[in-house]
């Protein structure tokens, strides 16, 4: 299906003032902010906020790929003909709930890490375990 | 999003990049309500940018609010730019392929929404499709997230209360040497 018309659309798509590919960009940029914070910071509380920001954009991601020009959400209603697609929005209500359950049990590992070690810095307990060896 | 999120990044105050993450969170909400998913907005606004934050800030209370001042060697920084920025690039190419938002024909809205916007007036008949989705054409994949919820909590309760049980645990050995010493 692309490969036909491939050379055509791939133009259009190098045109950096159409709006066609922009919302991937953003997704894409907001995950590597995340992903810079989870890899490049020592501290856990602020992995798991960088790994939020991660999860969040992969939610925008299904969320804008749900959109349909002209639509509206997807209940019915007079004078309401064209629906944006109910199945993303359904996948991303699961995950939400879900990601709100890691998190906290994550915050949990946190926790008890903190009363083990004293310290919620990974350097630290890395040095601590360093130590004990 | 952009700024909120970069700002995170930039902050050492715990509680401010919590209350920035609570922030990240609404916008995404807003964003939910532009790009029609009224339903996922609900639940972003009050899960993620409540519970979250609630649950981020009693961590905080029961940890520590400053993040530690690093630091920085240079490869602690580059490395994990250009790291991202690499993982970046190839997304971006990845996406030329994508079909362009918002488009009608795109390969995600000809397989099974098509059936679900048509028919489940008549086959569940709830107004919001979303819901019928949700609790009839999907609700395995809903009792799946409920067995998650559920070892998560399970998960929290275990970690958490196994502590308190040591807490008082530590105690009465420390006493029981002490007896042994006397006598």
């Amino acid at each position: 299906m692309f490969l036909q018309d491939g050379g055509a659309k791939t133009v259009q798509y190098l045109d950096f003032l159409s709006p066609g590919l922009y919302n991937y960009w953003i997704v894409i940029f907001l995950m590597m902010v995340g992903f810079y914070i989870v890899i490049s910071r020592g501290n856990l509380v602020k992995k798991l906020v960088g790994l939020n920001i991660f999860q969040t954009s992969v939610f925008v991601l299904y969320i804008s790929m749900g959109k349909v020009e002209g639509g509206t959400a997807p209940i019915f209603g007079e004078g309401f003909n064209t629906f944006s697609n109910p199945l993303p929005h359904v996948l991303i209500l699961t995950a939400i709930v879900v990601g709100i359950a890691t998190t906290a049990l994550g915050l949990s590992l946190v926790v008890r890490i903190r009363e083990e070690y004293g310290t919620i810095e990974e350097e630290d307990i890395h040095a601590q375990e360093d130590e004990s060896l | 999003m952009a700024v909120t999120a970069i700002s995170i990044v930039r902050m050492k105050n715990l509680f401010a990049v919590v209350m920035m993450g609570g922030i990240y969170s609404l916008l995404s909400a807003l964003i939910f309500v532009n790009l029609d998913a009224v339903d996922v907005a609900f639940t972003e606004a009050s899960v993620g940018a409540g519970i979250s934050t609630v649950l981020m800030l009693g961590t905080l209370a029961l940890t520590s609010r400053e993040e530690k001042q690093e630091k920085k060697s240079s490869h602690k920084i580059w490395l994990p730019l250009a790291v991202c920025i690499a993982t970046g690039a190839a997304l971006v190419y990845g996406t030329l392929d994508m079909p362009l938002y918002g488009d009608p024909n795109a390969p995600i809205h000809q397989h099974v929404a098509p059936r679900y916007l048509t028919e489940s007036i008549d086959e569940v008949g709830m107004p919001n499709v979303v819901t019928s989705v949700l609790a009839s054409y999907r609700g395995f994949d809903t009792l799946g997230e409920t067995t998650v919820v559920f070892t998560a909590v399970v998960g929290v309760l275990i970690l958490l209360t196994g502590r308190r049980r040591r807490e008082k645990h530590e105690p009465t050995l420390e006493e029981l040497e002490e007896q042994e010493d006397e006598v």
